[in-house]
């Protein structure tokens, strides 16, 4: 049995936004998505509201002036620095963590699990509060999926009071039997759709299905669900572990991506997991594919699957090399106007870093060698991302809009925010 | 050139750390100071001990003087130690973010300027303390 813990912030753009100007603090804010699009974030005032997630703001603008409510352009930068912050806050409480979004992290809490988790998880939460000021919620089970679900009943269930441990089998189903099929993780509107047809409309009922029944209705993720269900470890991590023939990182977002900015931030993130793997296994790569498609079960919706190959010469684990690649790779295969909801990359030909065919002309072999060392020194002790390439992959040109961009208030020496003296 | 001349260290003492400073030599002999090569002085981690933790903010006004704080220096904000009186502080009164010292008079504690002229404020619901100054930065040209 394993111990899995998610951490989650409460409306994590819109306390972002508040850390740094209280002027936020009680009114509904809005949070808006690249380009002053969509409504992606909204404090509980706004949810009040009745805004919705992906509203698009130019629609709503009538209604958000009437009840004051304040639009934030997205300042991912601010985003970015703070999730690096959060992680740091929680990583003694855990053995692992694991980033699953910039606002979701997973924690192996196994070394804790003979002590009260849930003032674990409390000292936890105090913790990213002090360092932060931002509020979160703790779910606690013995899966990821029943983790995540634990998190949502966390932040849904005013009872749990911000953290549900649900390793109590007789909590677990009391909360499976009220939770929609649909909200659990890796049931999509076309799955959710397909169990409605047979009857089955909560977590429960999907974790009492046949495995046979889970295969004919769907898919391999379906079945696996219903082993995570269960409280059986199908280990969604997306990590597949190096073997001979290759590995790979991939993710599906949150929130559907639309522009090529954000996208290279999470391929930046994942060639530098890769390249960490990698240097964990002593091993190099001779290819990277990198891809990114939209979501394939929306019907309707504009379809577009990016993917590239390069070939990495020479071979190598080298986070740096493997991020220029993946960048070369998104420029060449991106296309514009599609809701991107997964992302990848995947490394082939692999073998041991010292049976790796040596060029000539390779540069300084040993210097980075000793940088990527490092990086996993700083990365391993002070949380994954801590250090990473200050290029991440970001090309300026792509200016969007963002007329309300507050300041990166804690990446930028003159932008900083202003404490008064007066 | 000074004769290389070995030492034995405790174990303790061997640098952890890989060495980013590597001379490259593509053709010639290794520079005698390689082994000795140190990192650049590093001011950010002399001045922040908890990175995730601390937040520079730059200072404007001058309430602070007479404690040599001047309008328009960085201080560097940590939320990672606990403010004790004697403490200079950031703190959100009625949602402005101010600097003044932390007092404790007459049981009570008190955001207190250091400069004629300026008014100390009382600590209430009102009043959040938000985070312990813990350094100074300034620059005086380029």
């Amino acid at each position: 049995m394993t111990t899995v813990a998610l951490i989650d912030c409460n409306n994590y753009y819109v306390s972002c936004e508040r850390a740094f100007d209280a002027s936020l603090n009680g009114v509904p804010v809005v949070v808006a998505s690249n380009n002053d699009g969509c409504a992606i974030a909204r404090s509980s005032e706004a949810k009040a509201l009745g805004v919705k997630m992906g509203d698009p703001i130019h629609l709503i603008r009538d209604r958000l002036n009437k009840h004051g409510v304040v639009v934030r352009s997205s300042n991912y930068t601010l985003y970015g620095d703070m999730q690096r912050r959060v992680v740091a806050a929680v990583e003694e409480f855990a053995s692992e963590v694991e980033i699953y979004s910039i606002d979701e992290t997973f924690l192996d809490l196994e070394p804790f699990a003979d002590r009260d988790l849930v003032d674990h998880a409390n000292a936890m939460r105090d913790q990213v509060r002090r360092w932060t000021t931002i509020p979160t919620c703790v779910g606690i089970a013995p899966t990821k999926t029943l983790a995540k679900l634990a998190n949502a009943a966390a932040k849904k269930n005013p009872l749990f009071d911000g953290v549900a441990d649900l390793r109590d089998p007789v909590l677990r189903s009391w909360v499976l039997d009220r939770f929609p099929a649909g909200d659990v993780w890796g049931v999509g509107r076309a799955t959710a759709t397909k169990l409605a047809e047979i009857g089955i409309t909560t977590a429960g009922q999907i974790r009492d299905m046949q495995m046979k029944q889970a295969r004919g209705l769907g898919t391999v993720v379906l079945e696996r669900l219903v082993a995570e269900l269960q409280g059986v470890a199908a280990s969604a991590v997306e990590v597949i572990e190096p073997q001979r023939r290759g590995m790979a990182v991939t993710r599906s977002f949150g929130t559907p991506v639309h522009d090529i900015e954000t996208l290279m931030g999470a391929v930046a993130q994942y060639a530098m997991r890769a390249g960490e793997k990698l240097r964990q296994h002593g091993l190099v790569a001779g290819q990277l594919s990198v891809f990114f498609h939209t979501n394939r079960f929306k019907a309707g919706a504009g379809q577009y699957q990016g993917a590239r190959r390069m070939a990495l010469h020479p071979m190598t684990a080298d986070s740096l090399e493997l991020l220029a690649a993946a960048r070369r790779g998104v420029e060449a295969a991106w296309r514009d106007g599609y809701a991107y909801t997964k992302a990848g990359i995947m490394l082939d030909d692999l073998v041991a870093a010292e049976l790796r065919p040596r060029t000539l002309f390779e540069g300084d072999v040993e210097r980075r060698d000793r940088l990527m060392t490092a990086l996993d020194e700083v990365n391993g002790r002070f949380g994954k991302f801590t250090a990473v390439p200050a290029a991440q992959g970001f090309r300026r040109d792509w200016k969007m809009r963002a007329e309300n961009r507050s300041p990166a208030w804690t990446t930028r020496i003159d932008e900083v925010p202003t404490v008064r003296a007066d | 050139m000074p004769p290389l001349t070995l030492h034995e260290l405790p174990f303790e003492m061997v640098p952890l750390e890989a060495r980013l400073l590597v001379e490259t030599t593509p053709a010639g002999f290794p520079s005698p100071a390689q082994d000795d090569m140190d990192e650049p002085i590093d001011l950010a981690s002399w001045l922040i001990d908890h990175p995730a933790a601390s937040y520079v903010m730059r200072v404007a006004g001058h309430s602070m003087v007479d404690a040599g704080i001047a309008d328009g220096d960085l201080v560097v904000v940590s939320r990672a130690v606990e403010a004790r009186p004697g403490d200079i502080v950031v703190a959100l009164v009625d949602g402005s973010r101010t600097m003044k010292r932390l007092r404790r008079s007459a049981g009570r504690l008190w955001l207190v300027p250091e400069a004629e002229g300026y008014d100390r404020i009382i600590v209430d619901e009102t009043v959040e303390v938000w985070g312990v100054v813990v350094a100074l930065a300034r620059r005086y040209r380029r």
